[in-house]
């Protein structure tokens, strides 16, 4: 019952002109709160589709998925993209493999962003605490431009947590970054799952950063082969 | 953070393209200012111009021709009269200023030109008639100042004809009168320049009309409703109602077609500010996709997304049409030089009016336009998906 997401036979099937291509071909899977899981798996066999379906970012073609036992996509119920926002915006932060970061807004600018489009009702976030966390702390006045890459990760991981999600997914957090500043992410990574219980769902190709995890999950074909 | 302050910061980012957008937003607007004020500014200075004509309604017995030269093509006949007692009568309605009466008076001088020729005399009150035709000018002399002297003022055409001066006598032909010359008009290019001046007694004493008028010019209140008046002076009996109000509404309807030419090019800056406006918004939007997607992963609403480029909309047109409206503040006389040069007929005072109500409306109209045209790139922006911008990330 502890299980923040259930998964049952996901499919997704994407046309290209008159041919089929099954991203994902019948995936269950269950993620416990609290949980750190990876997903690893040859390029093309849909860790990104799956990611984004888990994450409320996209409609699967079939199956079912419940987060925290309310269920989200069942049976051919497309949901638009409002009702997504509204998932999103309670549930999930997102860290891409391109920072996105904003780059006329300060460090402090961007990770207050999303409070210009929603904040928690009754949410205390303590900002200066989780730039401190994330060694943001002095830097917190510059610009996106002025930063290392490792650094603008971590504005973009600060900027996905301010909201105090319950899962963070991160899809090749570390794609752009040396084995240096990966392992920067790493401990980011690790220490906000553990100090603030944060659900995270990592797609990566650095076996290293895969093993950080609980449980790693491995995709081929658009199957989970273990 | 608010979402204007973002929608301002992003217009930072790319800062020509940004200036470039508001001085075209800025030139249209001037334009458009510009314009406007002018056609309020000339019809204005037009209005006042008639205004200034001296009376604004003349009233004659029904079937008296009242201009001076139809009066001499019939020969000095045909001339109907009014009592002089009726100028009280009018002088005491409320939307009349002043009344002044005239007596006019045609007769063949043999002595005129090679075969003599008709020789008219306008009998006036010299107590009322050079307030109400203030804008006549003298060339020398002045007004008589008896209602009955045996004195003249020459129309600078009546005077070259008959070669008078100032002090010269004039005999008025078949009376055996002699009057003297006391003033000369300037050249005016109306019926006055042809047109000898008497005291109207003299005129009612010499030609014998004692207690008789020709018309009387009525100087209208300025907040008086003339067609109700006019309609008013039709209760009397016998008179007929010469009113500026028509020779008004005759050049206003020749301005209206101005006016349509100055709306249209008022309409096409306005079209051609916002193409731009629509450019540079979708141009931003089409550039920032990923970004714009980024914000709904972050918890965007399709509203919010729309708010944001409306935004930024917004503010181009506020800055460039406020802009464009101090530029045609300060430019307004440099504008008017330029369309004095242009127009054929320009009356005095100033012809480029702004005031702040056209200044406010300029600003709205250009910015109301604006939201209008930035509808579409907003709802564009408001479309884009989360997943259209991390799938761009692969490629
Ligand atoms: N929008 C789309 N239209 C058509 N095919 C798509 C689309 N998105 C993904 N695919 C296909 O679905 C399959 C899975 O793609 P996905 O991006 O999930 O793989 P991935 O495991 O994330 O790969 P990588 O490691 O390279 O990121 C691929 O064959 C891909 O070409
Ligand atoms: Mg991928």
């Amino acid at each position: 019952m502890d299980n923040i997401l259930e998964a049952r036979d996901l499919r997704k099937l994407y046309h290209r002109g008159s041919e089929e291509i099954p991203a994902l071909d019948g995936v269950s899977l269950d993620i416990k709160k609290g949980e750190f899981v990876s997903f690893v798996g040859p390029s093309g066999s849909g860790k990104t589709t799956l990611l984004n379906i888990l994450g409320c970012l996209d409609n699967p073609s079939s199956g079912t998925l419940r987060l925290a036992g309310q269920e989200i996509f069942a049976a051919g119920r497309m949901l638009s993209e409002t009702e997504l926002t509204r998932i999103r915006r309670r549930v999930f932060g997102y860290v891409f493999q391109r920072f996105h970061l904003v780059p006329t807004l300060t460090v402090l600018e961007n990770v207050l962003l999303p409070f210009a489009f929603y904040r928690k009702a009754g949410l205390t976030t303590d900002v200066e605490r989780l730039l401190a966390d994330l060694g943001l702390a002095k830097r917190r006045g510059h610009l996106p431009g002025q930063l290392s890459g490792g650094e603008m990760q971590r504005v973009a991981v600060a900027r996905a947590l301010v909201n105090d999600p319950e899962i963070l997914l991160a899809d090749e957090p570390t794609g752009n970054l040396d084995s240096k500043r990966t392992d920067e992410i790493k401990e980011v990574l690790l220490e906000m799952n553990r100090k603030r219980n944060v659900t995270i769902l990592l797609v990566t190709h650095n076996p290293t950063l895969a093993r950080t995890a609980q449980r790693t999950m491995e995709l081929q074909d658009g199957r989970l082969v273990c | 953070m608010k979402i204007y302050l973002i929608a301002y910061k992003n217009l930072l980012r790319k800062k020509t393209r940004t200036v470039l957008t508001v001085l075209g937003i800025a030139l249209s607007s001037w334009v458009l200012a510009s314009l406007l004020g002018f056609n309020k500014g000339y019809e204005g200075a037009l209005n006042h111009d008639i205004d200034n004509m001296g009376f604004q309604v003349l009233l004659t017995a029904k079937g008296c021709p009242y201009e001076a030269a139809t009066l001499m093509l019939k020969g000095g006949t045909g001339l109907r009269y009014l009592k002089e007692s009726m100028v009280q009568g009018v002088a005491e309605d409320h939307d009349v200023a002043a009344v002044t009466p005239m007596l006019m008076q045609a007769i063949f001088d043999p002595n005129k030109g090679e075969s003599g020729g008709m020789s008219g005399y306008l009998g006036v009150d010299p107590a009322t008639f050079p307030q109400s035709k203030g804008f006549l000018e003298f060339k020398k002399g002045g007004w008589f100042k008896d209602p009955d002297a045996r004195e003249a003022v020459m129309g600078y055409e009546a005077a070259e004809l008959e070669q008078r001066d100032t002090g010269d006598k004039l005999l008025i032909p078949e009376k055996n009168v002699e009057i003297t010359v006391v003033g000369i008009l300037k050249r005016t290019g109306t019926q006055d320049d042809g047109t000898i001046f008497l005291p109207f007694r003299t005129v009612q004493e010499v030609f014998g009309r004692k207690g008789l008028l020709t018309g009387m010019g009525i100087t209208v209140r300025k907040d008086a409703d003339i067609d109700k008046f006019t309609e008013r002076l039709y209760d009397l009996p016998d008179v007929q109602v010469v009113s500026m109000a028509q020779v008004k509404s005759t050049i206003m309807s020749l301005l209206s077609s101005a006016k349509v030419m100055v709306f249209s090019i008022a309409l096409i800056a306005i079209i051609i500010a916002m193409v731009g406006v629509i450019n540079t918004i979708l141009m931003s939007v089409f550039e920032r996709f990923q970004e714009l997607g980024i914000l709904k992963s972050m918890g965007a609403m399709p509203s919010d997304v729309f708010k944001l480029v409306w935004a930024e909309t917004m503010f181009l047109c506020l800055a460039g049409s406020s802009l464009g409206v101090l530029l045609a503040l300060g430019l307004a006389r440099t504008t008017e030089l330029l369309v004095r040069r242009l127009l054929p007929y320009a009356p005095n005072g100033g012809l480029v009016q702004i005031d702040w109500r056209l200044a406010v409306g300029t600003v709205a109209a250009v910015t109301g336009a604006g939201l209008i045209s930035g509808l579409y790139p907003a709802w564009r922006a408001a479309r884009v998906r989360p997943l259209d911008s991390i799938r761009n990330e692969a490629e």
